[in-house]
């Protein structure tokens, strides 16, 4: 009895699946391999192996490297670096600070609220806001330089080459920083009491239980917050594009702005697919990289 | 009655002042957007946090709702469109892939679901050109059944992965009791288990709609129409030809941020748990 009830029971288990699979294969995993696909060809449609990677990998648009030693615009590759350089630390340190500090502080509720904000603002409206803080005259920001003494500083960064990405990066870090603290913050509910009574007993230090127990504690929530917070650096779009499209003169350009405008204004198609691939395989490494790291741990 | 006084700390009081101050920096740029908005720009062009002069109106919103390029009332009733059938059907879609996941056993599951982490994981530029063909090629360009479909698909992996993980919390002893009964496993579904699972299905439909809202990116490669653009899409419309209307500007803003931000106000408790369960649990 049992033989012939199990190929039934496949069937009807197999209904659970057919509609989530249609649609993934569909709509996501046909076409990004159609999209690696389409990074082989010449717009000709003739097969020229990994020539377009050459090709679009070395445009100054990607990485300038005449340009390194001089200032922007360094190449979208290199932006998108630069704000992992800047913005992950920096909202990783800033989230786990106030996630301590907030443990012990009435109202910590709302606090943390108004921090998170920035996570449910739509991005578009998020950038519109880093533009305007930063504007001259309007914004915030400036009006902060012209008050400690740095009327150099006091400008529309959006507008100047040399500032408009480290505006954005910051902004960013304003919008983003909500992230890691709610993380930390349900991860610091999970560490027990008795650890931080029995630390006190034995007479640790605040700074010796923090690096001992809380931190040693919080890295499975640590590596979860830099995968994702390194992801959504390499996929930026909608800030950049409200805020600066790139500009000026590229100088706050990313990929995936870069493989939009390759696509969508300029027609090369290929080409955008080279860059659409090469930030989906930074992407990959990534999430590889992390989840074959926390299996080991 | 004794009256007993506590003695409070002073780096208590240090706490609270920083966290305080550091909450109150936070709503800065909120705040500047909406003196923008409520204001004439002539008051603000030097600071908005100057009040000598204070006329605060709503002209400003009511230009945006009826903007003559880019009426974002109108974008709002798109957004609305397009975000309710999209948070439906991929919820409906992988409540029951999920539940597959938790619960039987089959040859390939693991492969799968190794696929469905790092689908997560890739850009939407990856699927860019090729979804704009797809679509071309079935007449679903600049067509909402189109958008609604790759919303769908896209939302999918992470819905998936958060539903099996909340499945298999669920104790297994009552599907087996119903089981026994002679129940086919599509009425366990739906009759034992999805009624269990509405606190997840809660924090999956605020996510999931907010994603919907807040995109701009599909939105931007597959609709064009004026009269279709979703409300993302006509914000930077809005940006002016010689000058930056910022009072336009932001009072769009305010008006696009409302719905996330309504949104996670009362529903905050769900909106938390499912960021929390997407990211660590995964």
């Amino acid at each position: 009895m049992r033989e012939r009830e199990i190929p039934r029971r496949k069937i009807s288990l197999s209904i659970f699946f057919i509609p989530a699979l249609i649609l993934i294969i569909f709509f996501v995993i046909f076409p990004v391999l159609q999209n690696i696909f389409i990074s082989f060809f010449s717009p000709s449609g003739e097969f020229v192996g990994l020539n377009n990677y050459f090709d679009v990998l070395s445009r100054r648009e990607v990485v300038n490297v005449e340009r390194l030693s001089r200032g922007f615009p360094l190449g979208a590759l290199i932006h998108n670096v630069i704000w992992i350089l800047i913005h992950l630390p920096l909202s990783l340190f800033s989230g786990l600070v106030l996630a301590i500090i907030l443990r012990d502080v009435k109202g910590a509720s709302i606090v943390k609220s108004t921090i998170f904000l920035g996570m449910v603002t739509p991005m578009i409206v998020g950038g519109l806001i880093l533009r305007f803080t930063f504007e001259k005259g309007v914004g915030v920001v400036n009006a902060l330089f012209n008050l400690l003494g740095f009327e150099q500083l006091a400008r529309t960064w959006t507008a100047y080459p040399d500032t408009a990405l480290f505006a954005l990066v910051f902004g960013s870090v304003w919008l983003w920083t909500g992230f890691s603290m709610i993380l930390y913050s349900a991860g610091l509910a999970t560490i027990p009491k008795d650890y931080y009574e029995a630390a006190k007993i034995d007479g640790a230090t605040p700074l010796r239980t923090f690096f001992r127990i809380t931190l040693p504690l919080l890295k499975p929530i640590t590596l979860t917050v830099i995968t994702m917070t390194i992801l959504w650096e390499l996929k930026i779009f909608d800030i950049v594009y409200v805020a600066t499209l790139g500009g000026p003169g590229g100088a706050s350009n990313v990929l995936a702005l870069l493989m939009y405008h390759i696509a969508f204004r300029q027609f090369d198609l290929n080409s955008a697919a080279v860059v659409a691939t090469f930030l989906t395989l930074l992407t990959l490494l990534v999430t590889i990289g992390m989840t074959k790291y926390m299996v080991k741990k | 009655m004794k009256i007993r006084i506590r003695k409070i700390k002073k780096s208590t009081i240090i706490i609270h002042i920083i966290a305080w101050s550091v909450a109150l920096i936070w709503t800065v740029p909120f705040l500047g957007i909406l003196m923008a908005a409520i204001r004439p720009f002539s008051e603000i062009v030097h600071g908005w946090w100057n009040f000598s002069v204070f006329n605060p109106s709503f002209e400003n919103f009511a230009e945006a709702w009826n903007h003559q390029t880019a009426p974002l009332g109108e974008g709002i009733g798109n957004s609305f469109l397009i975000a309710i059938p999209a948070t439906i059907i991929p919820m409906l879609v992988a409540s029951l892939a999920g539940y597959g996941f938790a619960r039987f056993n089959f040859p390939i599951r693991d492969y799968i679901f190794l696929t469905i982490v790092l689908i997560m994981a890739i850009p939407q530029q990856s699927i860019a050109v090729p979804i704009f063909q797809i679509m071309n090629t079935l007449g679903l360009v600049d067509n909402y059944i189109g958008l609604i479909l790759v919303h769908s698909a896209w939302g999918l992996a992470w819905i998936i992965l958060f539903m099996r993980n909340f499945f298999s919390t669920l104790p297994i002893e009552i599907e087996e009791a119903a089981r026994v009964d002679g129940a086919s496993e599509f009425k366990i579904f739906y009759k034992i288990v999805l009624p269990m699972t509405l606190p997840a299905l809660a924090s999956v439909a605020v996510l999931q709609f907010m994603w919907v809202w807040n995109d701009f990116f599909l939105a931007l490669i597959l609709i064009y129409s004026p009269e279709r653009l979703l409300a993302t899409q006509r914000i930077p419309l809005m940006r002016g030809v010689y000058f930056v209307d910022w009072g336009v500007l932001s009072a769009a803003s305010i008006l696009l941020l409302m719905v996330p931000v309504l949104i996670f106000a009362l529903l905050q408790k769900y909106y938390i748990r499912g960021m929390i369960g997407w990211t660590i649990k995964g």
